[in-house]
């Protein structure tokens, strides 16, 4: 059992593949943006970016500062005003991969200056974003509607085929 | 030689018992200011951030290689489940972490609460447990050693979170059970316990407990509108590694406020103290009144035989 206990590793490895460019990618960005960070438990997603875009109206919405719009949160408008964009616009630009790395917490307790000590990792700002409007629109919140669990998955969660065997002795269970 | 009369002898065993009863104070008030290690870790756990997936659930299970769950860990119905008298989930030997879902009259979404060990500074079941089973390393994990604990569950009661689980299942060698904040295979290497890790939410922030309070305290001060100024765990019972924020009033989801912000060991230091005190002077007192008593009539005894 314990030589099995493969360490969680949330392998999150964010391609987010070139972008398959057809209209005005300078302006709007990439039409999609394959997202398969959690490709150990679940399916890549094809996310639409270009739909997104045209829901969201305002880049900011989802971009903060970084597009050169004014950011819509205004504590990062003390600091970071209008037409101030950065280098990197994609998501893991600035959100780690794996935020509580070594060097990550090494950065923050080495700096008292800095100022983003809480940023979310990748994983955590797709989902805060992500799911944080799906809730306010009315899209799709479950798990597997945004993507499909896999074999993997399944035997994470203990869920599909590996779901436990409903026993006989139901409400025989351990400690009241 | 002087004599020893009745009330000499009482009141030298008063000063002797007041002499020791003062020195025991003072080591009990020196003790008293641990406040933590200085460099351990901690989690943040923000609850507005919760959306109930238990992820983290299936995470703890796979890291810990606990047994099979009763329902999959995808299966939301456990948020109906109750245990006896009305009361939520609990952590148990067969699950270190769960997730309860609160209904709150106002709210747009129920909030949802993960309960596992909060992992205090001054940990009261270990100060509870007789055989030294507890540790609390420099790290921040309270971990204890399952081969010399005894079954007792005296740090069951002890706990004032009541997180301490214990295997009522094993019939012959049964053990507390209980979240280590995953130190034998992450936290020892610098490295966040699996629930923090496995949370698509990422509603958990890993760091150091020092840096984690300054972060607790700046989101509030940006959001006043939105959580409630109150960091749950950074005071109570001397402080725990593991910190809350909350848009809920605590109370109103399952903590209880009321703890005050001693360790628990420092409600029973006192009393503690006192222990050795009787168990060295009560004996010799009481012989020497035994004897003092009997004395006259040892010397009755005597006179008459003679």
């Amino acid at each position: 059992m314990g030589g099995k206990k493969k360490l969680l590793g949330v392998a999150a490895v964010l391609v987010l593949t070139a972008p398959l460019a057809s209209r005005s990618w300078a302006e709007t960005g990439p039409d999609t943006v394959v997202l398969d960070s959690l490709a150990n438990h679940y399916e890549a997603v094809t996310f639409d970016h270009a739909m997104h875009v045209d829901v969201a109206g305002n880049c900011a919405t989802c971009h903060h500062h970084t597009t050169g719009e004014a950011p819509v949160d205004q504590n990062c408008g003390r600091c970071h005003s209008a037409a101030q964009g950065a280098s990197g616009i994609a998501c893991r630009d600035c959100h780690s991969v794996e935020p509580f790395s070594a060097a990550n917490l090494k950065a923050i307790d080495s700096n008292p200056q800095m100022y983003h000590t809480g940023k979310p990792g990748l994983k955590g700002a797709l989902h805060q974003k992500c799911l944080g409007c799906h809730q306010e629109m009315g899209a799709p919140t479950g798990c597997q509607d945004c993507h499909a669990r896999n074999d993997q998955g399944d035997a994470f969660f203990r869920a599909g085929k590996y779901a436990p065997k409903p026993t006989a002795s139901e409400s025989h269970g351990g400690g009241h | 030689m002087k004599k020893i009369n009745r009330r000499s002898f009482l009141k030298g065993g008063l000063a002797g018992g007041a002499a020791l009863a003062a020195t025991g104070a003072k080591t009990a008030s020196a003790a008293q200011d641990f406040g933590g290690y200085p460099d351990s870790m901690g989690v943040l756990v923000d609850f507005t951030k919760c959306v109930g997936c238990r992820t983290c659930e299936a995470a703890c299970n796979k890291e810990q290689g606990l047994p099979e769950p009763e329902k999959p860990f995808d299966d939301q119905s456990v948020f109906d489940e109750q245990r006896h008298g009305g009361l939520p989930r609990r952590p148990t030997e067969k699950a270190y972490t769960v997730v309860n879902r609160y209904n709150i009259v106002g709210r747009e979404h129920p909030l949802f609460r993960k309960v596992q060990c909060n992992h205090c500074n001054e940990p009261a079941c270990l100060t509870s447990c007789f055989v030294n089973a507890y540790k609390k390393t420099p790290e921040g994990a309270v971990i204890y050693d399952p081969t010399v604990c005894v079954g007792c569950r005296t740090c069951m009661i002890a706990c004032p979170f009541y997180v301490p689980a214990y295997s009522y299942s094993s019939a012959i060698n049964p053990v507390v059970k209980k979240c280590i904040m995953c130190y034998d295979t992450r936290l020892k290497f610098g490295r966040p316990p699996a629930c923090v890790e496995a949370c698509p939410q990422q509603v958990m922030t890993f760091g150091k407990r020092s840096e984690l309070l300054k972060l607790a305290h700046q989101k509030i001060r940006q959001n006043p509108d939105k959580y409630v100024d109150h960091v749950y765990g950074e005071k109570e019972v001397g402080g725990t590694a593991w910190l809350y924020l909350s848009d809920v009033p605590f109370d109103r989801i399952g903590f209880d406020t009321h703890l005050g912000n001693q360790p628990i060991i420092n409600y029973v230091k006192e009393f503690l103290t006192v222990v050795p005190m009787v168990l060295t002077i009560w004996p010799a007192l009481f012989t020497g009144f035994h004897l003092l008593s009997n004395r006259k009539d040892a010397k009755k005894n005597e006179e008459t035989k003679s």
